[in-house]
């Protein structure tokens, strides 16, 4: 304390000068510690410490595996709220600051805003990174170098590859084939219709799982030529996939209850839903919502838009980023590396904040091995480490994601409500997205 | 909650007699229908504010399963057991970190409304009591103050502590709790209206100190004032969320506020803190009720003070 006692009375001067001048002076922050280039990456000189930000539960402990095998790297685990409930925006402001931590989770589809706005360090160079490309699965990498010669920003930390969750014994009893194309789900769907209940919710807010839709049917809603950006959120993959949840929406066979939300559960729970095309971390969430229906439920690949077609979608996944302005980056690409590629670090991160690793030895680990009860015992960890791999690689996210989501749930909003379609919500969101990108300078070709 | 039953019976009683003996009574029928008009709508209005309370109370006592599988507003057969189960794992989860972010917010919003009460009472008695050069001057900024909302202030105080690093200690959220325009105002109306100038007159001549005449006698008739401006910074600081957000990352230190929406924002990913943030918000509001509780009475007298002047 005594040696704070300093700085905690000029910040209480500037404190005092704030508040009576009455307005909020604007922030220009005087520091702006540039840190090392991707051109070097040297290892630093005795001990080193480094700071972690996460949201993943229990990721101090895998954290203490490493300290006790590192007595020279140290790393310190600061949790927050979930990115975009606040980290995110923290790390802006600590970036602007120039204190933001060495290491910090960012999900794919922040990355590029953290790129654009220069808050990640091109760990490239740093040792063990250039040739980690092999131990992770391919779509992920390209997630963490958007494609760039000579740059990694990040290592790929978990991943949401998608397959579709149903009631295999409402299915049998109804006597419905399971669906393995899109124009057999939608037919099953007017079959469960008749039983009374609905083949599927479809989540308005969730935009992103909209997007792991398009992934599936090989859109693209972003790419980076490296001068500008290219938006195309209504290309003829976004315009099949739209019109195909339009028709179920228009014709009352989806449900359109707030994800995740105690009707949502409840819904699951009671019946109500017979299937749910989504990502592995599904898995836990569904066993929460539906316990009563514990035993009753299977994993299938994702419908198809081709008859013998094997691709699949993606929802979700984080990487851990270097951050700009880190001291340590050596050290701190060196524990990014450890943290997603350590079979023990895996094991313990998957059991204590369920995460499924983007490395391609996640297939070796114990907890995605054999049956899962709450599936009626099926090994379902197996069709998921199938669909990663079919998980189109070259998919890329915008900039102004969070914005790109507002915008296109709201569409969605509406044509839940029946004054607009799906397609009208991605027109619009392709407008705004390109306005959004417009105002902050960002370059975009139209 | 015993204070308002206590009271609340007597007022229609007092309009009773009042209106029966008095020459010009409006008829019964009238006041009947005007005094239950204005009992509905107090009644939607008590049923509005204490509905979600209520349902974060039943809520407290259901499993992560039961919320959304029973009645939402009543409680299940083993609602009591589940409640103290619930309330053990609060605290025992993740090494006891919710009563540690208990702690954190009794010591910002306890300590830094009592400092910050100090401080603006002697600044609104200064301001009262003192003629000086630019006196109104400073008034009309401090005043301008209450204005500025403190999320908008956030951010740039985040940089000026992030200048002289203490972003991400008890400081960061300490300080900023200390100052209250809002209460330097309160305390100015009231120390006019209530600490006479022929009394401070008289301590002087009695060889009394300014410093000592403000804490052995002018605190003392501004108390009511002073109660009222502990209780909103309190009750601003406990319930402060924004600065908090900004400016910590430790989760050691953690106001309750924070702390419950990030375990909030994590319910996705685990489930079985869906009770624990619902229990644990029922605990966060407890010691605003004890405190409101306590100081009411204090606290509506010192409200009218200010009001009428």
């Amino acid at each position: 304390m005594r040696a704070h006692y300093g700085k905690v009375t000029a910040a209480f001067a500037m404190i005092s000068a704030l508040t009576l001048s009455g307005c909020s002076a604007g922030g220009d922050s005087g520091s702006t510690d540039t840190g090392a280039d991707g051109g070097a990456c040297e290892p630093a000189e005795g001990p080193v410490e480094l700071t972690f930000t996460t949201w993943v539960p229990g990721m101090d402990q895998v954290v203490e595996l490493w300290n006790e095998e590192n007595p020279d790297v140290q790393v310190t685990v600061q949790t927050g709220p979930n990115g975009n409930s606040g980290t995110y925006q923290n790390f802006f402001n600590q970036l602007q600051a120039g204190n933001a931590p060495d290491l910090g989770q960012i999900e794919y589809d922040a990355l590029p805003n953290f790129r654009v706005q220069d808050g990640l360090e091109n760990i490239a160079a740093c040792e063990g990174i250039a040739n980690a490309e092999d131990q992770f699965v391919d779509w992920t990498w390209g997630q963490v170098t958007f494609g760039e010669d000579d740059a990694v920003y990040a290592v790929p930390q978990d991943s949401g590859p998608m397959a579709m969750y149903y009631r295999a014994d409402l299915f049998e009893a109804a006597g419905i084939e399971v669906p393995t194309t899109w124009e057999e789900y939608a037919a099953a769907a007017e079959q469960v219709k008749a039983e009374g209940a609905y083949i599927t919710n479809f989540p308005r807010s969730d935009v992103n799982w909209f997007a792991g839709m398009v992934w599936q049917a090989g859109g693209q809603w972003f790419a980076n030529d490296g001068e500008a950006w290219d938006v195309n959120l209504t290309g003829e993959e976004s315009e099949q996939v739209a019109t195909y949840w339009q028709d179920l929406l228009s014709e009352d066979l989806v449900s359109t209850l707030p994800s995740f939300s105690d009707e949502w559960n409840a819904s699951f729970n009671e019946g109500q839903q017979w299937t749910w095309v989504s990502a592995v971390w599904g898995a836990t969430t569904l066993s929460d919502a539906a316990p009563d229906t514990a035993g009753k439920w299977a994993v299938a690949p994702m419908p198809q838009w081709e008859d013998g077609g094997e691709s699949a979608g993606n929802w979700g996944g984080s990487s851990t980023a270097v951050l700009k302005g880190s001291e340590n980056p050596a050290e701190a690409a060196a524990f990014a590396l450890w943290l997603n590629t350590d079979p023990e670090a895996l094991a313990l991160a998957n059991e204590l904040g369920g995460l499924y690793p983007a490395a391609e030895s996640a297939a070796e680990l114990e907890a995605f091995a054999g049956g899962v009860e709450f599936y009626g015992g099926q090994p379902i960890y197996d069709v998921f480490a199938e669909a990663s791999s079919n998980v189109d690689p070259d998919f890329t996210w915008g900039p102004t994601m969070t914005q790109t989501y507002t915008d296109v749930s709201d569409g969605f909003g509406a044509a839940i409500g029946g004054s607009s379609t799906l397609m009208d919500a991605l027109t619009e969101g392709q407008q705004k997205t390109i306005d959004a990108l417009k105002a902050q300078s960002i370059p975009v070709n139209e | 909650m015993t204070a308002a039953s206590a009271t609340a019976p007597q007022q229609p009683q007092d309009a009773d007699t009042g209106r029966a003996n008095g020459p010009r009574s409006r008829g019964p029928r009238q006041s009947m229908l005007s005094r239950s008009a204005a009992m509905l709508i107090m009644g939607v209005f008590t049923l509005y504010f204490l509905t979600p309370i209520w349902w974060l109370l039943v809520s407290s006592t259901k499993t992560g399963g039961e919320i959304t599988g029973s009645a939402p507003l009543w409680f299940t057969a083993e609602s009591l057991t589940t409640f103290f189960g619930n309330l053990g794992n609060l605290f025992t989860y993740g090494d006891g970190l919710f009563g540690r972010w208990l702690v954190n917010s009794a010591i910002y919003a306890g300590l830094g409304a009592l400092a910050g009460t100090v401080i603006a009472a002697m600044c609104g008695y200064a301001l009262a009591k003192y003629e000086f050069r630019g006196r109104e001057a400073i008034f009309n900024v401090v005043l301008s103050g209450v204005l500025v909302p403190a999320t908008a202030l956030a951010l740039p105080l985040f940089l000026i502590f992030s200048e002289v690093n203490l972003t991400n200690t008890l400081w960061a959220v300490f300080l900023p709790s200390l100052v209250s325009p809002f209460g330097v105002y309160l305390a100015r109306i009231y120390a006019a209206a209530s600490v006479p100038g022929e009394l401070l007159e008289a301590a002087r001549l009695d060889g009394s100190g300014e410093v000592r005449t403000f804490f052995t006698v002018s605190t003392r008739l501004m108390a009511p004032a002073l109660v009222t401006i502990f209780l909103f910074q309190f009750v601003a600081i406990w319930n402060n969320f924004f600065l908090p957000l900004i400016m910590l990352r430790d989760q050691a230190l953690f106001p309750v506020t924070l702390g419950l929406y990030a375990w909030n924002s994590q319910i996705s990913q685990i489930p079985e803190l869906r009770p624990l943030v619902i229990v644990g918000a029922l605990v966060s509001i407890l010691p605003l009720i004890i405190a409101f509780l306590g100081l009411q009475r204090f606290w509506s007298s010192g409200l009218g003070a200010g009001g009428v002047k």
